[in-house]
C-alpha cells in the first residue's frame, strides 16, 4: 500500500499545487478588479467626534496620459500620496493618445492629455459608455528647441511648418551655417506631436494655412521627450519641440513669431501667461464623468494654490486666477 | 500496474480480489487522469498558437476594407492621425528588410568564424570559456542593447560616416548584428561538433592544413546546420524590437540608404499602439503589420526547422 501512496504523491501535490495557484491567481484579479473599479473609498474615521472632520482617503487610480505633464502630474502625486499615507498613484506617461485610448478602454482612472480630445474620439467613449469629463489643470508654453552653437534664434510658423515637413533642409536657407537640419519630433503617441501639427505645421489662421499638411519623411519620431531634448544637445543641427518643463539649459529656446512682421517672443513663464507666445497651450485631465471622492481630492488639490505653485516648479505656466 | 502483483501474494484471496478490482479501476482511473492532463499541457501550445492566429486575422484583415491590400502593402505613406488615415506599410517593410540584410551580413562571417574556432581550433579549456560567455551576451535585455546603441554606438557610426544623426539604421542593423551573434555561435558551433570525426581524420591524412580541413570539410558538412543557425539569427533580428525602436531613429520616409533613420515593422508596431484605441482602423492597421511579420517570422522558422532536420538526417546514417 505504501508504494501505491508514493505514486500517488507526486501528481497529487501537483495537482493540489496547480489548484491553490488558480485559487491565488483568482483571489488577487478580485481584489484588483475591486481596487479600480472602485478605487474611490472614502472611510469616515471619526464621526462621533463633533471637532475633527479629518477623513483618511484610502484607495488607488492611474494616470496615464502625456509624457509633456508627466514630471508634473509625479510631483503632485508624490506630494498628495505624502499628506495621504493610504492613497497610492500611478503615474505613466506613454503619450496623450495612449492615455486617452487607455480612459476608453476603462484601463486608467485619469488620462493627462497635452491636447484637447478630440470629437472623433469623444465619439467612441461614449460607444464604450465613458462621459468624458474634462479639468485644464495647468498651461505649457511649447517651446522650439536647437543647440547652443546654433546661430539661429527665431523662426516664423511657416519657417518652423517648412521645417518639419522636409521644404527647407539646411540651416543655410534660413541664414544659418550650411549644415543638414536634423528634424526631431516626439511619435503619434504624443499630444504634443498632434498640437504641434495642428497649430504650428498646419498653420491655422494664417494666409499659408494647409490642413493637408503633415511632417515629413525624413522627421524622426522619438519615443520620449527626454531622448529628444538629449539628441538637441548633443547635436549642433537638431531641432526639436517639447514642453517648457522639458527645456534644459543645455538646449536654446527659439523665439517664435506667427509671421515675419510680428514680434518673435521667447517661451517663458510670463509670455505663456500674458498669452504673448504664440504657441502656449492647455493642459488637461480627463475623466470618466465627473471625479468624485479620492480622484476628486486629489485634482483638487492640483488645482489648489499649492497645486499651482507646484506648475512654476516644474516649468509650466499656473492656471490664471 | 506492477505494483499489484505483491500485494496479491499478502491478501486472503477473496478480499484480495475485492480490493484489485476496486484499485484496478482507481489506477485506470489516475492514469487516465494523468494522462489527460499532460494532453492537456501538450495541446496548450497548440490552442495557444491557434489563438495567436485568429487573433490577428480578426483584428487585423477589417483594416483592409479601409485600405485595399495593395495599397496597404505598397503605399508609401504612413499618417494614422491625419483624417482620413492613410496607412501604407512599404517604408516599414523596407527598413524591415534592410536592417535584417546588414545584420546578418555583420553576424554570420563572425558567427560562423567564432563557431570554427571554438569547435575545431581553440584548445578544450578555451572553448568551454569562451562559449558560456557569448551565450551571456544572449541574455542581455534588449533595453541595454538599446542603451549602448543610444550611447556608445550612435556617436560613433555617426562620426564615422559623416552622418547629420548617429540613429539609423545602420547602428540598430549592428546592435542585431550583436544580438543574432550568440544564435548563430551557438547552433553552427553544435552543427559543426557533430561533424563525424571520421571526416577530419581522412582530411588530416590526406595532408590538409588545419584551414583546409575547416574551409573544405567541417563547413561544407554541416552547411545545413549553419544555414538554420542564420535563419535562426535572421528570425532574431526581424522579431526584435525595442532595440531597434531606441537606436534606428524611426523616420516615416522609405529609406534609401542604410544611414537613413528609419521604422521596423515592429518598432511601428510598437510605437503605435498605445494610441490606438481597441478596434479602431489604426489598431486594425497595427494588427495587419503583426500579421504580416508573423507570416514572415513564421516562414524563417520552418525554413529554418527544415533544414535543421536535414542536417539531422544526413548523419544519423
Amino acid at each position: 500500500m505504501f508504494k501505491f501512496k508514493s505514486k500517488w504523491l507526486l501528481p497529487l501535490a501537483l495537482i493540489l499545487a496547480a489548484v491553490l495557484v488558480l485559487a491565488g491567481c483568482n483571489n488577487t484579479t478580485t481584489v484588483s478588479t475591486t481596487q479600480t473599479t472602485s478605487p474611490v473609498t472614502t472611510t469616515q474615521t471619526s464621526v462621533s467626534t463633533v471637532t475633527t472632520t479629518t477623513q483618511v482617503l484610502v484607495g488607488s487610480f492611474k494616470i496615464i496620459g502625456s509624457n509633456t505633464i508627466t514630471p508634473l502630474s509625479s510631483i503632485w502625486a508624490e506630494n498628495f500620496m505624502k499628506t495621504n499615507q493610504k492613497v497610492n498613484i500611478a503615474v505613466s506617461g506613454p503619450g496623450s493618445g495612449a492615455g486617452i485610448a487607455a480612459l476608453i478602454d476603462g484601463t486608467t482612472d485619469i488620462c493627462q492629455a497635452s491636447r484637447a480630445i478630440k470629437t472623433t474620439e469623444i465619439d467612441q467613449a461614449k460607444t464604450k459608455g465613458v462621459i468624458i469629463y474634462e479639468i485644464q489643470v495647468a498651461t505649457d508654453a511649447l517651446s522650439v528647441v536647437v543647440n547652443p552653437a546654433n546661430p539661429i534664434n527665431e523662426l516664423t510658423f511657416a519657417q518652423l511648418s517648412a521645417i518639419y515637413t522636409n521644404q527647407i533642409t539646411n540651416w543655410k536657407e534660413l541664414g544659418g551655417n550650411d549644415a543638414p537640419i536634423v528634424v526631431l519630433s516626439r511619435d503619434s503617441n504624443s499630444g504634443t506631436f498632434a498640437y504641434f501639427l495642428e497649430d504650428v505645421i498646419q498653420m491655422p489662421g494664417l494666409p499659408t494655412a494647409d490642413k493637408t499638411l503633415q511632417y515629413g519623411g525624413k522627421v524622426l519620431m522619438l519615443p520620449s521627450t527626454e531622448e529628444g531634448v538629449s539628441q538637441v544637445a548633443g547635436n549642433a543641427n537638431a531641432i526639436f519641440y517639447s514642453g517648457l518643463g522639458y527645456v534644459s539649459d543645455d538646449v536654446k529656446t527659439i523665439a517664435v513669431k506667427k509671421t515675419a512682421n510680428d514680434a518673435s517672443v521667447k517661451p517663458t513663464v510670463d509670455t505663456a501667461l500674458n498669452n504673448t507666445y504664440p504657441i502656449s497651450r492647455p493642459l488637461f485631465y480627463y475623466t470618466n464623468g465627473a471625479p468624485s471622492g479620492v480622484i476628486k481630492a486629489y485634482i483638487d488639490y492640483c488645482l489648489s494654490p499649492e497645486g499651482q505653485q507646484e506648475v512654476l516648479t516644474a516649468g509650466f505656466v499656473p492656471l490664471a486666477k | 500496474m506492477a505494483i499489484n502483483a505483491p500485494e496479491k501474494l499478502v491478501l486472503s484471496s477473496t478480499n484480495a480480489a475485492v480490493l484489485n478490482t476496486g484499485l484496478k479501476r482507481r489506477l485506470r482511473f489516475g492514469e487516465r487522469f494523468i494522462e489527460g492532463w499532460i494532453f492537456l499541457a501538450g495541446m496548450l501550445a497548440i490552442v495557444v498558437l491557434l489563438g495567436i492566429i485568429f487573433i490577428l486575422l480578426k483584428e487585423g484583415l477589417p483594416v483592409f476594407t479601409h485600405t485595399n491590400p495593395w495599397d496597404f502593402l505598397f503605399g508609401g505613406k504612413w499618417y494614422p492621425a491625419a483624417d482620413p488615415a492613410v496607412f501604407g506599410i512599404a517604408p516599414f517593410f523596407v527598413s524591415t528588410l534592410m536592417i535584417t540584410l546588414i545584420s546578418t551580413v555583420v553576424a554570420v562571417p563572425i558567427g560562423v568564424a567564432c563557431a570554427a574556432y571554438l569547435s575545431e581550433v581553440a584548445p578544450p579549456r578555451v572553448s568551454d570559456t569562451i562559449k558560456p560567455i557569448i551565450e551571456i551576451l544572449a541574455g542581455i535585455p534588449s533595453v541595454m542593447m538599446g542603451f549602448i546603441g543610444l550611447a556608445l554606438l550612435s556617436p560613433f557610426v555617426q562620426s564615422l560616416f559623416n552622418l547629420p544623426i548617429g540613429l539609423c539604421g545602420l547602428t540598430a542593423a549592428i546592435m542585431l548584428s550583436l544580438m543574432s551573434l550568440p544564435i548563430i555561435v551557438s547552433v553552427s558551433e553544435d552543427a559543426l561538433q557533430a561533424v563525424p570525426k571520421e571526416f577530419k581524420e581522412a582530411s588530416y591524412a590526406l595532408g590538409a592544413t588545419k584551414w583546409e580541413t575547416i574551409w573544405h570539410v567541417c563547413i561544407p558538412s554541416a552547411l545545413s546546420g549553419i544555414a538554420a543557425a542564420i535563419m535562426l539569427g535572421v528570425g532574431r533580428a526581424i522579431g526584435e524590437t525595442m532595440t531597434v525602436l531606441m537606436v534606428a531613429g524611426n523616420a516615416l520616409a522609405i529609406p534609401a540608404s542604410p544611414t537613413d533613420p528609419m521604422t521596423t515593422m515592429t518598432s511601428a508596431i510598437a510605437s503605435g499602439i498605445g494610441n490606438a484605441v481597441r478596434g479602431g482602423v489604426q489598431y486594425q492597421a497595427l494588427f495587419a503589420i503583426g500579421l504580416i511579420l508573423f507570416i514572415l517570422t513564421l516562414a524563417v522558422n520552418i525554413i529554418a526547422e527544415r533544414v535543421l532536420e536535414r542536417q539531422k538526417r544526413k548523419f544519423s546514417r
